[in-house]
């Protein structure tokens, strides 16, 4: 297949943190549009594979490439790589005080497409997706983050998502440590993302749960850094039944 | 009663930053105007009897003042240089020349501004800002008000601002002679009573019984000659029930050689009175900044200060509320910003005398480029000040490994009936919280930026907007570089 027709591209890629090797090793294709679910115990170099692929310098690539749109990125900061339309949704929200969360969505806009923002479309389509996330209006003028709960820091995430439109998104646990109403208003803004956009979407999770009612093209297992299965949405049912025993853990 | 919290975006721990070396794009401030030497009256070099006695002459002071001056000079040449702080030896006084005037007056119209400084003005935005949204505006030239105007429905309320000297030659003589460095004597230090012996300039203030003045007045001042002092005095009583929000900005080109501002700022609030004073300070950076700056208050009044320092080669500048009447309030929030070659030492004094007085101490303090930047408050409470309740709270953030900073909070209690809390933060920038917002487009220096523009918020939020977008822009030059 021609690679201009995938997303992004994985070719033997291989990272470690702090001279140890955590990913040995991964091949992964996905196309415009595509939902691919990432499954595996703690420790498997989930969020490791999320961190590398945004760049983040405290996870070194030690070899193989990553293409996005048949470009390669290997070594591209993470600012260059977000202005081509990727997205990282934190597993742990980093709290900023004195920057509020309209604002910072504003500059990141700004920053991503080069144009001014207009100020009355993007509040309303901002309010929008805040009641779409059952999110508290006054929330967007609040310091980025600073006393949120577990929740609304996940919330914001998605907001993030929504308001940004990337190509492509990793979303790294979002369902972690959330209750089963949260997950289920943060599972309705990832279907209104695939609905609204062509962007193709990586999640990261142990849990079933988000998935739920959310269309999967793909479903990998990653164990001891290696994508060890990979399978449409019913593999996500066999992990839920048996755990990660089968892929070897 | 001490602490140390971890702020989110900041790391605690010791980790090598990096960070680009820029020098910074000043333009904007360190523009020299040339003056015309015809045009300008400047005073020899030095500070003797006979140069205080001709500055005296020049101001057509009346008599006490010029026995004022003298007093205050032998006081000077009595008082040693301070030990504790940043080093002055750079500073020479036989080099300074403390009195230079444009040979024109001042006037009330910017049109009869002479063109030159007229443009130094225009280039600052102070006409413009006058304009759209202050109440009054005094505009300082080197050592003298070249401009001063008040808006007629202020003045129609009974809101006395003019300029020092005019207070001091017209009706209100009394008034300035019984408030004149009555809090901030000449004896306080060295640099009051040289404050004392050379002053000129400032300005006059007052805000008459229940009298809410809307929208602020504003001082600036700019010290254009080279190897020069500014010594502006400026002294404001805000009466019963009044209320006033008063500005000051300064700036300076930069010169090779030393140049000095010494000024002091004397508030009166009186029962029931609310003042806000607020300064965006942006000195060029060959300037020794020694500035003294006190507020009294009587009986449930209410200062507040807001203070930016960005410039200065050096600073010394500790605002000092003295909380005399019962009930009475004080707030001080300041952000300071040491880059390369710079030295400041900054923070604030609380003086808690009366009962359930309360005060409160927020500072941001940031370096970079192997600035320093020191923090130091003292907060006294009196054995009279039952019930009084005092906080501060003293951030720093340091941008790379070469930069220091300090703080040295004192606290002197001398009753067990009050609360007092102190809580201090020095970090880092958390690389995680850079990565965060890159992850969303924004390239290095800017994230980097978005984080210290947020630090320095609690501050940039109290100042009016066009203010707090002066001072974000002043926080990214510093950050990006030219």
């Amino acid at each position: 297949m021609d690679t201009k027709e995938i997303l992004l591209s994985i070719r033997d890629l291989t990272a470690s943190v702090e001279e140890e090797e955590i990913l040995h090793g991964i091949n992964l294709d996905i196309r415009p549009g595509e939902t691919h679910v990432l499954m595996g115990p703690n420790g498997a170099g989930k969020s490791t594979l999320g961190n590398v692929l945004m760049g983040n310098p405290v996870y070194k690539q030690t070899g193989g490439s990553i293409l996005f749109e048949g470009e390669e990125i290997t070594g591209e900061s993470t600012d260059k790589r977000a202005k081509r339309g990727m997205f990282l949704s934190f597993q742990n929200p980093l709290e900023v005080p004195g920057l509020s969360l309209d604002a910072f969505i504003r500059s990141a806009l700004r920053e991503r497409t080069g144009k001014p923002v207009k100020f009355m479309q993007f509040n309303r389509e901002l309010m929008e997706k805040m009641k779409l996330l059952s999110m508290d209006p006054s929330y967007a003028e609040r310091d980025l983050n600073v006393g949120f709960s577990g929740g609304e820091k996940k919330k914001s995430e998605i907001l993030q998502l929504l308001m940004m439109k990337p190509k492509f998104a990793i979303l790294d646990e979002t369902d972690s440590g959330l209750d089963v109403d949260a997950v289920k208003t943060v599972s309705e803004g990832i279907r209104a993302f695939q609905q609204e956009s062509d962007g193709a979407l990586l999640i990261i999770t142990h849990n079933a749960n988000i998935l739920k009612s959310l269309s999967v093209d793909k479903t990998h297992v990653i164990v001891k850094g290696k994508l060890v299965a990979s399978g449409d949405a019913s593999l996500i049912d066999e992990i839920g039944k048996n755990g990660f025993e089968a892929f070897g853990e | 009663m001490s602490e140390m919290r971890k702020d989110p975006a900041i790391d605690i721990a010791e980790r090598e930053d990096k960070i680009i070396l820029n020098d910074v794009n000043r333009e904007l401030y360190d523009f020299i105007d040339e003056e015309r030497e015809e045009d300008f009256y400047r005073m020899e070099e030095g500070l003797t009897e006979e140069i205080v006695r001709q500055i005296s002459e020049e101001k057509h002071d009346p008599e006490w003042m010029l026995d004022f001056r003298l007093k205050s000079l032998k006081i000077y040449n009595q008082t040693p240089v301070p030990d504790w702080g940043p080093p002055i030896d750079g500073l020479d006084m036989d080099r300074i020349s403390t009195y230079v005037r444009s040979k024109s007056d001042m006037v009330g119209s910017w049109d009869e501004v002479p063109e030159d400084i007229k443009n130094a003005f225009d280039k600052l935005g102070i006409p413009e800002a006058e304009r759209e949204s202050l109440a009054g505006v005094g505009a300082q030239y080197d050592s003298e008000l070249v401009y001063h105007n008040v808006r007629e429905d202020v003045a129609a309320s009974g809101v006395i601002y003019t300029d020092m000297e005019s207070a001091l030659t017209g009706e209100y003589e009394e008034m300035v002679k019984e408030h004149f460095m009555k809090l901030v004597p000449p004896t306080d230090h060295k640099f009051a009573a040289l404050h004392g012996a050379v002053w000129s300039g400032g300005s006059f203030v007052y805000v008459p019984k229940g009298v809410k003045v809307e929208i602020p007045l504003q001082s600036y001042f700019r010290l254009n000659a080279k190897g020069a002092g500014q010594f502006e005095h400026t002294l404001i009583i805000v009466d019963e029930g009044a209320d006033l929000h008063f500005i000051e900005g300064c700036s300076a080109p930069k010169y090779n050689i030393a140049n000095l501002h010494a000024g002091c700022v004397e508030l009166y609030v009186r029962k029931n009175a609310k003042l806000r004073y607020s300064t965006i300070e942006n000195w060029s950076k060959n300037m020794y900044n020694l500035n003294t700056k006190r507020a009294i208050c009587e009986e449930g009044g209410i200062i507040e200060w807001v203070s930016g320092s960005f410039g200065s080669h050096e600073s010394y500048l500790y605002p000092s509320s003295v909380l005399k009447g019962d009930g009475s309030h004080a707030e001080f929030t300041g952000v300071t910003f040491a880059g390369r070659g710079q030295n400041l030492d900054t923070g604030a004094k609380m003086i808690h005398i009366g009962k359930n007085t309360t005060s409160f101490i927020d500072t941001k303090s940031i370096c970079k480029d192997g600035g320093i930047s020191t923090y130091r408050s003292s907060v006294v409470v009196a054995k009279s000040a039952e019930g009084a309740k005092a906080s501060v709270n003293c951030g720093s953030l340091m941008l790379d490994s070469i930069s220091r900073s300090d703080t040295v909070p004192a606290i002197e209690m001398r009753t067990d009936k009050a609360d007092v809390g102190h809580e201090a933060k020095i970090g880092r920038i958390s690389d995680e919280a850079v990565f965060y917002l890159m992850s969303r487009g924004l390239p290095e220096a800017e994230a980097r930026a978005m984080i210290v523009s947020g630090f320095a918020n609690p501050v940039s939020k109290e100042l009016p907007l066009e203010y707090a977008a002066e001072m974000n822009n002043l926080i990214k030059l510093e950050m990006e570089g030219g």
